[in-house]
């Protein structure tokens, strides 16, 4: 729960604003975005994750760090297990369902 | 130093090793708290205490949600799924922690309908797949998670979901500071300030620790070297006699915090008048519960709760372990009956918890002779 996971933002989705697409080692999920909404947000960018939400934006090389102290704290497959489980915003189905 | 391959940088740490070693006076003890479960659970793991001099003792704080939930809280929690037809979901930190009834895996394992969850919004998804039964979400957390329950009670309130609730336990931190501050028997020169709860309040709420009880703060990144320099800004503050708050993570943790999340948070909360935390007792305005404008939503109005109190087992000393007056091998069923298997006290329960993080990285799990 007080884990935060580095993604790097690959995708936005137009019609809910307050998503983005994130890369998390492999694993692409939706997570919110509302937390960065008086900052830029672009597409390439890395934020750190919070229980399905971005808590801050970070650089390229913080993010490979955090992601090497997840493994070195062995928090790293709780860390994909909780991404892989976030599911309030499945692709596609999102738009439909009215999830953000 | 037994981890220090795995340290980005071994020779840097070894060089702040050694300023650290310069910095501190040999003639005096040091006891420097670190707040957050997340430090206290990398100290361990990276075996810090091994490269820092003797006299420089850290002292784990209250920084671990699950661990400072008073089992009263659990119990009154888990009443809530008692009733037909209502849904309980959690965060996996909450799904071991022990009420006088069981665990909430033991209730689901007897037929109650409990799930976790990786994020708030996936509870209040399962609500909406469930419209014909009531769905809560057992929230815990400081600063850090609070906001995101918040921006999902916001998005549950427009969407007009009827059938979803929090049953709200978010604390936070400052004032729990504040307590052990005042505690008689806490002597501390400094903390180590938590770094993700700062990205969301930022660094101005700890000013009053560094202004009047005139103790250094610094809020600190979560790597080995973060956490040996943040050390270092203490002893280089203590030896010039200053008290300040510095930010020694300023990558990540802005001075002013998150403003979109403190705004969601003001628009959710408000403060209750106490709260009881274990170990610390009940501490005034140190926990958050749902405004009016959002009492749809929350599982203590829309539920009879019964505000139980449970006194923590007499033999389990978790209280003096959260306060670090007591290390936690020193109670006196570390290892024994109380284990990461078999947890009796919630330290053991989180990997944030002073005494799992302890077991498993100090003590490898080796029975405790007495």
């Amino acid at each position: 729960m007080c884990l935060a996971i580095p993604g790097q933002i690959v995708a936005f989705d137009a019609q809910q604003p307050m998503l983005a697409k994130v890369d998390v080692a492999g694993v692409k999920r939706n997570i919110n975005i509302a937390l960065l909404e008086d900052q830029e947000v672009a597409l390439g960018d890395w934020v750190l994750i919070h229980v399905g939400f971005a808590m801050s934006k970070i650089g390229e090389a913080e993010a490979v760090e955090q992601l090497r102290m997840l493994r070195a704290l062995g928090e790293d497959e709780l860390a994909m297990e909780e991404v892989r489980g976030y599911t309030f915003a499945p692709e596609g189905a999102s738009v439909r369902a009215g999830l953000g | 130093m037994k981890y220090v391959d795995e340290f980005r940088d071994p020779a840097l740490v070894g060089a702040v090793a050694h300023e650290i070693a310069r910095a501190a006076d040999p003639q005096r003890h040091y006891r420097i708290m670190e707040v957050c479960g997340g430090h206290t659970h990398a100290i361990y793991r990276h075996g810090l205490k091994d490269v820092l001099p003797p006299n420089i003792e850290l002292v784990h704080g209250p920084g671990c949600p699950v661990c400072v939930l008073p089992m009263g809280r659990v119990d009154d929690g888990l009443s809530i799924v008692d009733n037909s037809d209502v849904i309980m979901t959690a965060f996996g930190d909450m799904m071991r922690v022990p009420g006088t009834k069981g665990t909430p895996l033991e209730y689901k394992a007897r037929g109650a309908d409990v799930r976790m969850v990786y994020s708030p919004l996936d509870a209040l998804r399962i609500a909406q797949a469930n419209p014909s039964r009531h769905v809560y979400f057992f929230a815990i957390g400081f600063e850090t998670t609070a906001p995101s329950t918040a921006l999902t009670l916001m998005r549950a309130k427009a969407l007009g979901v009827r059938n979803f609730s929090v049953f709200c336990n978010h604390v936070t931190i400052v004032p729990a500071i504040r307590a052990i501050l005042d505690s008689p028997d806490m002597r501390l020169d400094g903390f180590v300030g938590p770094g993700h709860v700062s990205t969301v309040i930022g660094c101005r709420p700890y000013e009053f620790i560094a202004h009047n009880y005139r103790k250094p703060v610094v809020v600190s990144g979560f790597e080995p070297l973060d956490i040996l320099e943040s050390v270092l800004m203490i002893l280089h503050q203590l030896a010039a006699g200053e008290s300040k708050v510095e930010n020694q993570y300023r990558r990540i943790v802005p001075w002013e915090g998150n403003l979109p999340a403190l705004k969601a948070m003001t628009e959710v909360f408000e403060l209750r008048p106490y709260f009881e935390w274990r170990g610390l007792g009940f501490i005034s305005q140190s926990a958050l519960r749902l405004s009016t404008a959002y009492a749809s939503f929350d599982s203590e109005v829309q539920f009879e709760v019964p505000g139980v109190r449970v006194t923590d087992p007499k033999a389990a000393q978790c209280g003096e372990v959260l306060k670090g007056v007591l290390k936690p091998v020193q109670c006196k069923l570390f290892g024994k009956e109380c284990n990461p298997e078999h947890p009796i006290g919630a330290l053991m329960v989180s990997s944030e918890g002073a005494c799992a993080a302890y077991y498993r990285y100090v003590h490898h799990g080796e029975p405790v002779s007495a």
